[in-house]
């Protein structure tokens, strides 16, 4: 089937994104992308480690997948739009998973900060991808704001507890004007088709992959759920019943209780 | 003194980006580096002329996995 995802005018032959954290070996992380099919991954900013031994530039590159720059670990609009400059002189790109942090507990999204820096971004040229709580009135402003995508939280970082409140991503899905990529909060293949299913254009996936038992084979069951749940979507579901609607028709039901013999 | 990715580093007031990097390892031609002076993005090719004054913040930076 063609269903390209287009983001940001660019055409992305798979609707999972990949977040590259927490892979325990360069390998598997290699190995988890070619098992996604993913086009696009996540890459953290952070200071030049002189003891570092391998090159994760190199080794996405190696992939043939395009980086996609975070701002993780910012709590300021300041600092994320600092590090998304760095990012883009780093990288060459001028897109950016916008992440702006307002609790160290449960790296909830500090909402004005977020709106702050996703409209200082948009002004500078960038490409702003905002990760952000499912409220559906802070996605509505982040469109409003020129981000090219809106990416809720199904529920907090690394939590695996899915996606806690599909009423909101649905609200948001209904009234986005920009793809809507569930961010955050997938813990195993069905949340990942749920997303789907509800309406969102894509997935972004770091942590069910990368610390599952098997990061290769959690790769491939949430890719099979993305495809799976966008089918669905595309099919159009049955709607919910409260009681049963027969499957099999009665019409031409055969009497099959014994004849009443007449006693002579 | 200039203050480097967090550590103070002595002697080197004056010297340029390139050669601040030279001293963490990173060539001035390194792939996936960025470079921020007192919170301005410097250009890769501003390093090797771009001078470092004494109490200045250097933040040198890359990918990791994150994300």
């Amino acid at each position: 089937m063609n269903d390209p995802f287009l983001l940001a005018g660019r055409e992305l032959g798979s609707r999972l994104i990949l977040g590259t954290g927490g892979f325990p070996r360069m390998e598997t992380l290699a190995d988890a992308i070619g098992a996604t099919g993913t086009e696009l991954v996540t890459v953290a900013v952070r200071r030049i480690d002189p003891a570092a031994r391998h090159s994760l530039i190199d080794v996405l590159q190696a992939c043939g997948v395009r980086v996609l720059p975070n701002t993780a670990g910012c709590f300021t609009a300041r600092d994320a739009v600092l590090t998304a400059q760095l990012a883009r002189e780093a990288f060459e790109t001028d897109w950016v998973k916008l992440e702006v942090i307002g609790d160290e507990r449960t790296l909830l999204p500090d909402a004005p900060e977020l709106l702050v820096a996703a409209e200082q971004l948009v002004a500078d040229g960038f490409t702003v991808l905002p990760y952000t709580t499912d409220d559906p009135v802070l996605a509505r402003r982040l469109e409003d704001a020129g981000c090219a995508a809106v990416m809720p939280l199904g529920s907090p970082i690394g939590s695996g507890m899915g996606i806690r409140n599909p009423y909101n991503l649905t609200l948001i899905v209904e009234q986005a004007g920009v793809p809507v990529i569930l961010d955050a909060g997938v813990g195993t293949t069905s949340d990942a088709a749920l997303a789907m299913e509800l309406g969102c254009d894509a997935v972004l996936c770091a942590s069910a992959i990368s610390r599952a038992v098997d990061p290769v084979a959690m790769a491939r069951a949430i890719r099979a759920g993305v495809e799976g749940g966008r089918l669905a979507r595309l099919a159009g579901r049955i709607p919910r019943r409260t009681h049963a609607q027969a499957s099999s028709p009665m019409d031409g039901l055969p009497e099959l209780a014994a004849a009443d013999v007449p006693t002579p | 003194m200039i203050r480097v990715n967090g550590r103070d580093v002595a002697d080197r007031d004056g010297a340029t980006i390139a050669d601040l990097l030279a001293d963490l390892g990173v060539e001035a031609d390194a792939r996936g580096v960025a470079v921020a002076v007192d919170g301005e993005v410097i250009p890769q090719g501003e390093w090797p002329a771009f001078t470092v004054s004494a109490g200045s913040r250097v933040e040198a930076v890359t990918a990791v996995q994150g994300g």
